[in-house]
């Protein structure tokens, strides 16, 4: 099953667990699954059917963005990655 | 959470030499500071390459860090201010998104002393922590 990465920031809502599994042949499933095990990390991450454009996903080492977002394939032992983007300004 | 980020000598100048590298524009890059106060620098790219704004390139982020967080470093995200104090901005804050991390701003606002200061950002609520320079890491 494909494991899923946790930000800090999100892990009050996995009880503290830094990676969890989720079932799923699409990065769509495997959050979806996520969302539906841990729902307090649904609104988190999703605004409605998309995931919110500060979070970044990834597929072991890819962004979902140049794959095929939450269409994008998962296999069994990949590691879908979630992390809030890092960015700021003067 | 560190209370003063100590940062030894070589990171310090290998802080300000990246942020002098792509000057006038910003740069970013994460630490990771291990049990034993090392520091490891990751200097990542600045997607943005605007001298207000910078987004951390994600493909350098997933790697940097996966290796702090698999490591248990404490994190420290650092972005360099070209001409302004080293003081987190309304965007700095609006956008930060890791309460745990300690938040590190280079300025370059008097070119010929550069400066460096930590905070946390926790909820919108900025607190300055210390930091220590040099090659003593004794508590």
């Amino acid at each position: 099953m494909p494991t899923v990465r946790i930000p800090t920031v999100l892990r009050k809502h996995t009880d503290n667990q830094a990676k969890v599994t989720a079932d799923g042949g699409t990065v769509g499933d495997v959050l979806r699954a996520v969302a539906k095990q841990y729902p307090g990390i649904k609104e988190q991450l999703f605004d409605g059917d998309t995931v919110r454009g500060f979070i970044n996903v990834y597929v072991d080492d890819e962004d979902i963005r140049y794959l095929d977002g939450l269409d994008s394939a998962v296999a069994p032992d990949d590691e879908v990655a979630i992390m809030p983007a890092v960015a700021g300004g003067a | 959470m560190v209370d003063t980020l100590r940062l030894d000598e070589h990171t310090w100048e290998a802080l300000v030499d990246h942020a002098r590298s792509d000057f006038p524009f910003e740069v970013c890059g994460l630490l990771g500071v291990d049990a034993d106060g090392e520091v490891h620098h990751f200097p990542i790219s600045n997607d943005e390459r605007s001298m207000t704004y910078y987004v951390m390139n994600p493909k350098g982020m997933l790697r940097a860090m996966r290796q702090i967080e698999d490591n248990d470093w404490h994190l420290v995200i650092y972005h360099s201010h070209t001409h302004t104090q080293a003081y987190p901005s309304a965007t700095d804050i609006r956008l930060a998104a890791y309460p745990d991390a300690t938040y590190a701003i280079v300025t370059l606002q008097d070119r010929d002393v550069p400066d460096i200061r930590a905070f946390a950002i926790e909820d919108g609520v900025v607190t300055e922590k210390p930091v220590a320079r040099g090659n003593s890491l004794a508590a």
